[in-house]
C-alpha cells in the first residue's frame, strides 16, 4: 500500500507549526517572546491548508485513520477555531512572557490532536488522539499567573480528566471483550441493543461517558464552569470550544451505530434532555460572564444530542453545523470578553455595563453571539437549531425537540442578560476602558459577520457537513 | 403575474434595511431625522405599484417572489401578498414616516441608533407580512423583536428595563414553540411553503398540537387574555414612536399569524378550538375594558383598551363566519389606524406636560382645540362611532357574533359599553376638566398637525367609504373561509387522538 501524503497535510503542517515552535521554546528568552509575530501568519496558512484538504478521502495508518468528508469537515473547522483562538490569545495580559511560547506549543498539540481525532476510527486510536488533545490543556489552565483558582481549576480538570479517561479506557475493554475488535467499521456492524450484547454496550456507555466529559454533557459537566472561571479568558475561549468539536466528531461517528429504538439511543436522548434543561436553569443564577457560557455549553451539548439520536445523515450533518455554528458564536462572545477584560480578570455581568458607549463594535459582537446562542434568527445558532429540530422530527424523539424549544426560552433569559447589560445600562465612572485597537474591533466585526453569514448563507456549509454525515451510513 | 421592471416586496423588505445602515454615514441628529424622513417617503413610493398592479377581487398570492434559499431542507425566500397581508404591508409602511415625524422632537438622545432600530422594525414587519415560507417568517418573526426590546429599554420611561425584558421574554418565549410546529409541518406536509402546506390533510392529532403550538406565539403577540400582561409594561413604558408601531403593527402580526397559519393550515383544530378561543375573546374584551375603566394614565388607558379591541378581532376570527372574518380583518385596520393616532397624541401632549396622568392635562379643550379635535375624532372611532372607521369593523365583528349564537352576540354588548364609558370618561376630562392652573401651551404645530392629519382622513375615509377596503380583503377572506370548512370536514377528530398521541410520546420518555 502506497501512503499518500497528501491526505493528512493539514496534520503534517500542524505538526510543523508544533516543531517550530518547540525549537523556539527551547530557545533564548528574547527568542521565547516573538511567536507573536509569525504565529498567527503561520495559522492562516494552516487554515489554507486544512480547506484546501476537504476533498481528500482515503484510509491510513492500517485502516485505523480515515480520511473522509466528515473528517476533513471538521479538520478545517478546527484550523479555522485555532486560528481565532490564536489571535485572541496573542495578547493575554495574564501570561508570563517567557511562557508565550510554551503556551501556543500546547495550544497547537492539543489541536494536532483534536485533528487526529477527527480522522481516528479504531478505539486506541480515539484514545491516544483525546489523551494528546487533553494533556495539553491540563497544563495550560494552570498557567494563568498569580492566580489560585487557576490552580485549583487545573487540578480540578486533571482529575475528573483522568476520571473519565479511566472510563473510557475501562469501556474500550468491556467493547473488546464484547465485539471482538476496536475497528469502528467492524463495530457498526454489530447489534448495538443491550439485549444481544449487554457487555458491548455497557462499554459503550463507559466510553461515551469520557467523550461526554470531553462535550460536558449532563452528568458530567462539573468541570466546565469552574474550569472556564479559572482558566484565563484566552484559554477558556480555547476549551469551550475546539475540545467540543473533537468529543462531537467521535460521537458523530459513533452514532451510525445507533438506531433510534436503542436503549443506547434513548440514553443519549435523556442525557441531551436533561443536559439542555440542567445547563440552561443553571445559568439563570450566575453572574460571571466565563460561568454562564460555561453553563450555557452544557445547555448547548444537549441541543447537539437531538442530531445524533435521528440516525440519518441530516441528523450528523445538522449535529456537525451546529457544532461549527457553536464554536463560532461562542469565539465571538469570548473574543468580546478577553477584549473587555484588558487587565486578564474575570467579567462580572455588571462589568459590561454600558459597553456600547465605550466600545459599540464589541457591544454589537457580543449581542451577535449572545442572540446566536439563543437562538434567534438571522444568526447561526438559529439555523443550526432549525437543522437539528428538522433532523430530529419523526424520528421518535419528538420530546426531545419539544424540551429544546422551551429550553430555547428559558435560555433567553441569561443570554438576554449580556445584551442588557452592554446596551441599557450606564458604566460606573471607573470602569477600565476596552480594548478598542483595530485589531480587536476588526476580529470583533468579521467573527460577527461569520456568525451571521452561517445564518444567512448556511446552504453551502450545510451541503458539506451533509456530504460528511452522508458519507459515514451505509 | 405581474409585469413589473422589479420585485416590489423585496425592496419594500430591504429598502429600509439598507437605509438603516444607511444612517452610519450622516452626522448630526436632525440630518438623521431629515434622512429617515425621505426613507419612509420613498418607501411609500416603492409601495405604489402594489395600488396599481394589485388585483382586487383576487384571492391568490400577487408579487410572488421565490428562490431557493436552502436548498436541501427546502427553505425558500417566498414572498407573496394577498388581500389579507396587503393591508397590513400598507399599514406598516404608512406608519414609519408617522413615527418619525412624531419622535422628531422626543427623541434627542442616542437619534442615530433610534431611527436604526424603527427602519429596521419596518423591514422586519413588512416581511412578516409578506413572507410564503415558514422559516422566513419566522426569521422576520423574531428579527424584529430586537430593535423592538431596544426602542422600550434605551427610550423608554422610568421602569423601561423590567417592561422591555418582560417584553421579550413573553414573545420570544411564546414563539420557541412555535420553531418547533414549522418544523413538524415540514417533516409531515413536505414543505415550509405556506400555500402548498394549505393543500395537505394533516391528522386531527396534529393538528390539535400545531394548533396549540402556533395559538401560543400568536395569543401572546396579540395580546389575548389571560397572556397579554406584557402589553400595559411596554405600551407605557415605551417612547411614543415604539407605542405606535406596538400599537399598529406589532399586535396584528399576532392576528395576522391566526388567519395565515392556525385557520388555513390547521382548520380542524380552528373548529375544534374556535368555542374556546371566542370565550377567550370576549374575556379579553370585557376585562381589558374593566381594566382600562379603572385607569388614570392615558397611555395605560389606550393600552387595555386595545386588550379589548383586539379581543373583537381574535372573536371575529374564531367565529369563522364571513362577516366575522372580514370584521376582524378591518378592526385590524382600524385598530392600527386609531390607536396609532391616539398614542401619537398622547406623545403630543407628554411633551408639553411631561405626564400622562388624565388629572395633570385637564381643561385642554379650551386652550388647545385643535388638539381637542383630533383627540375627539380618535377617541369617536375608538368606540365604534357611525361614520368612523372602527364602526363598520365593530357592527361586522357583531354581526357576526349574533349569526353564530345570539348568547356571544350579547357577551359583547357589554364590551362595547364600556368601551364608550372609558373613552368618553378620559375625553369629557381631557377637554373640559378644570386646570388648577394653565401652563400656556401650545397647540398643535405644523408638524404635529401634519402626522396627525394622515390617521384622521383615514378615519373618515374607512368609516363613510369602506368599499375599496372590502373588495381588497373580501376574495381572500372568502377562499380562506370556505377552506376551512372544506378542509375540516375531511379530518375526523378520531383521526390520531391527540390524547394518545401525547401519552405515546410520555410512554417513549420513560421507556
Amino acid at each position: 500500500m502506497t501512503f499518500n501524503p497528501n491526505l493528512i497535510l493539514p496534520e503534517i503542517y500542524q505538526f510543523l507549526v508544533i516543531a517550530a515552535l518547540f525549537i523556539q521554546s527551547i530557545g533564548s528568552a528574547k527568542m521565547r517572546e516573538k511567536v507573536g509575530l509569525w504565529l498567527p501568519i503561520a495559522c492562516a496558512l494552516g487554515v489554507v491548508v486544512a480547506v484546501v484538504s476537504v476533498g481528500q478521502q482515503g484510509l491510513v495508518f492500517w485502516k485505523s485513520y480515515q480520511v473522509d468528508h466528515l473528517s476533513q469537515f471538521f479538520k478545517a473547522a478546527i484550523a479555522i477555531g485555532f486560528f481565532v483562538t490564536v489571535l485572541n490569545a496573542s495578547r493575554q495580559p495574564t501570561l508570563d512572557k517567557e511562557k508565550t511560547t510554551d503556551y501556543f506549543l500546547f495550544l497547537a498539540l492539543s489541536a494536532w490532536g483534536l485533528m487526529i481525532l477527527a480522522s481516528a476510527v479504531e478505539l486506541i486510536t480515539m484514545y491516544l488522539a483525546l489523551e494528546l488533545s487533553s494533556y495539553s490543556l491540563y497544563a495550560l489552565v494552570a498557567v494563568r499567573a498569580k492566580s489560585k483558582d487557576a490552580a485549583e481549576a487545573g487540578i480540578k480538570y486533571i482529575l475528573f480528566g483522568a476520571v473519565a479517561t479511566a472510563l473510557a479506557l475501562y469501556g474500550f475493554s468491556y467493547i473488546l471483550a464484547g465485539m471482538h475488535t476496536t475497528y469502528l467499521a467492524e463495530l457498526v456492524k454489530g447489534d448495538w441493543s443491550f439485549a444481544a450484547s449487554p457487555m458491548a454496550v455497557t462499554g459503550m456507555a463507559l466510553f461515551l461517558a469520557g467523550m461526554f466529559y470531553k462535550l460536558a454533557l449532563f452528568p458530567f459537566h462539573f468541570w466546565c464552569p469552574d474550569v472556564y472561571e479559572g482558566a484565563s479568558n484566552e484559554t477558556a475561549a480555547f476549551i469551550a470550544t475546539l475540545p467540543k468539536l473533537g468529543a462531537i466528531v467521535i460521537l458523530i461517528r459513533l452514532a451510525t451505530m445507533f438506531k433510534p429504538g436503542y436503549d443506547i439511543t434513548t440514553m443519549l436522548a435523556v442525557l441531551g434532555a436533561l443536559s439542555m434543561t440542567f445547563g440552561n436553569l443553571a445559568a439563570l443564577v450566575q453572574t460571571d460572564v466565563k460561568r454562564i457560557l460555561g453553563y450555557s455549553s452544557v445547555a448547548h451539548a444537549g441541543y447537539i444530542m437531538i442530531g445524533l439520536v435521528a440516525g440519518t445523515a441530516e441528523g450528523l450533518a445538522a449535529a456537525s453545523f451546529y457544532a461549527l455554528a457553536y464554536v463560532a458564536m461562542n469565539l465571538t462572545c469570548f473574543w468580546v470578553v478577553s477584549r473587555v477584560a484588558v487587565d486578564g480578570r474575570n467579567l462580572k455581568l455588571k462589568d459590561l455595563d454600558g459597553l456600547h458607549k465605550r466600545a459599540p463594535v464589541l457591544a454589537f459582537a457580543l449581542a451577535v453571539g449572545a442572540f446566536a446562542l439563543v437562538g434567534l434568527p438571522p444568526m447561526a445558532g438559529f439555523m443550526g437549531k432549525l437543522f437539528l429540530f428538522s433532523a430530529g422530527w419523526n424520528h421518535g424523539y419528538n420530546w426531545l425537540i419539544i424540551i429544546a424549544g422551551i429550553n430555547t426560552a428559558i435560555s433567553i433569559y441569561y443570554y438576554l442578560g449580556l445584551v442588557r447589560h452592554a446596551y441599557t445600562k450606564d458604566a460606573e465612572d471607573d470602569v477600565p476602558m476596552p480594548d478598542t485597537s483595530s485589531f480587536s474591533l476588526v476580529g470583533a466585526g468579521l467573527l460577527s459577520v461569520l456568525v451571521l453569514a452561517l445564518g444567512l448563507m448556511p446552504a453551502g456549509v450545510f451541503d458539506l457537513a451533509l456530504n460528511a454525515g452522508g458519507s459515514l451510513l451505509p | 403575474m405581474q409585469e413589473l421592471a422589479y420585485p416590489v416586496l423585496t425592496s419594500l423588505v430591504f429598502f429600509p434595511l439598507l437605509a438603516a445602515f444607511g444612517l452610519f454615514f450622516f452626522r448630526g441628529d436632525s440630518v438623521v431625522r431629515i434622512y429617515t424622513l425621505i426613507v419612509s417617503v420613498i418607501e411609500l413610493m416603492l409601495a405604489l405599484p402594489l395600488f396599481t398592479h394589485f388585483k382586487l377581487d383576487s384571492a391568490e398570492f400577487q408579487f410572488v417572489e421565490r428562490m431557493d434559499w436552502v436548498k436541501h431542507w427546502g427553505i425558500e425566500y417566498y414572498l407573496g401578498t394577498d388581500g389579507i397581508s396587503f393591508l397590513m404591508i400598507i399599514l406598516t409602511i404608512a406608519v414609519l414616516p408617522l413615527c418619525v415625524l412624531c419622535s422628531w422632537s422626543y427623541i434627542k438622545t442616542r437619534v442615530k441608533e433610534f431611527h436604526f432600530c424603527l427602519l429596521f422594525m419596518t423591514a422586519a414587519c413588512v416581511g412578516v407580512f409578506t413572507a410564503l415560507d415558514l422559516v422566513l417568517f419566522y426569521v422576520f418573526w423574531e428579527a424584529m423583536l430586537v430593535p423592538m426590546y431596544l426602542l422600550i429599554a434605551v427610550w423608554g420611561g422610568p421602569e423601561k428595563r423590567y417592561a422591555s425584558l418582560k417584553f421579550f421574554l413573553y414573545t420570544l418565549a411564546g414563539s420557541a414553540l412555535l420553531l418547533v410546529a414549522i418544523v413538524a409541518f415540514r417533516v409531515v406536509g413536505g414543505t415550509f411553503a405556506i400555500p402548498e402546506l394549505m393543500e395537505h390533510s394533516f391528522t386531527f392529532g396534529f393538528q390539535f398540537w400545531a394548533f396549540l403550538a402556533l395559538a401560543l406565539a400568536f395569543a401572546i403577540k396579540v395580546p389575548m387574555f389571560p397572556f397579554h400582561t406584557w402589553l400595559p409594561a411596554a405600551h407605557v413604558q415605551a417612547p411614543t414612536a415604539g407605542s405606535v408601531i406596538l400599537a399598529s403593527v406589532l399586535l396584528k402580526m399576532g392576528t395576522y399569524g391566526f388567519l395565515r397559519f392556525n385557520l388555513p393550515l390547521t382548520p380542524a383544530a380552528t373548529e375544534y378550538f374556535a368555542p374556546f378561543m371566542i370565550a377567550l375573546s370576549i374575556a379579553s374584551i370585557i376585562y381589558g375594558g374593566a381594566v382600562a375603566l379603572g385607569q388614570n394614565d392615558i397611555k395605560k388607558i389606550i393600552a387595555y383598551s386595545s386588550v379589548s379591541h383586539m379581543g373583537f378581532v381574535t372573536l371575529g376570527i374564531f367565529l369563522l363566519n364571513f362577516r366575522g372574518l372580514e370584521g376582524a380583518l378591518f378592526q385590524m385596520l382600524n385598530h392600527g389606524i386609531v390607536t396609532g393616532g391616539l398614542f401619537m397624541m398622547i406623545g403630543a401632549i407628554y411633551e408639553r406636560s411631561h405626564s400622562r396622568d388624565i388629572f395633570d392635562n385637564l381643561g385642554l379643550g379650551k386652550y388647545m382645540p385643535a388638539y381637542m379635535g383630533f383627540w375627539g375624532l380618535f377617541a369617536l372611532s375608538s368606540f365604534g362611532f357611525p361614520g368612523t372607521n372602527s364602526f363598520v369593523g365593530e357592527m361586522l365583528v357583531f354581526v357576526g357574533a349574533f349569526e353564530y349564537s345570539p348568547w356571544v352576540g350579547a357577551a359583547i354588548v357589554p364590551g362595547a359599553m364600556i368601551a364608550a364609558a372609558y373613552m368618553l370618561r378620559v375625553s369629557l376630562k381631557l377637554a373640559w376638566g378644570r386646570p388648577t392652573s394653565w401652563n400656556g401651551w401650545k397647540d398643535l404645530n405644523l408638524r404635529e398637525w401634519s402626522y396627525l392629519a394622515i390617521p384622521a382622513v383615514f378615519v373618515f375615509y374607512i368609516g363613510l367609504a369602506p368599499g375599496l377596503t372590502f373588495r381588497v380583503m373580501d376574495a381572500s377572506l372568502e377562499k380562506l373561509q370556505n377552506h376551512v370548512h372544506t378542509k375540516a370536514q375531511l379530518v375526523s377528530i378520531e383521526d390520531g387522538n391527540p390524547m394518545e398521541m401525547a401519552w405515546d410520546s410520555i410512554k417513549n420518555i420513560v421507556k
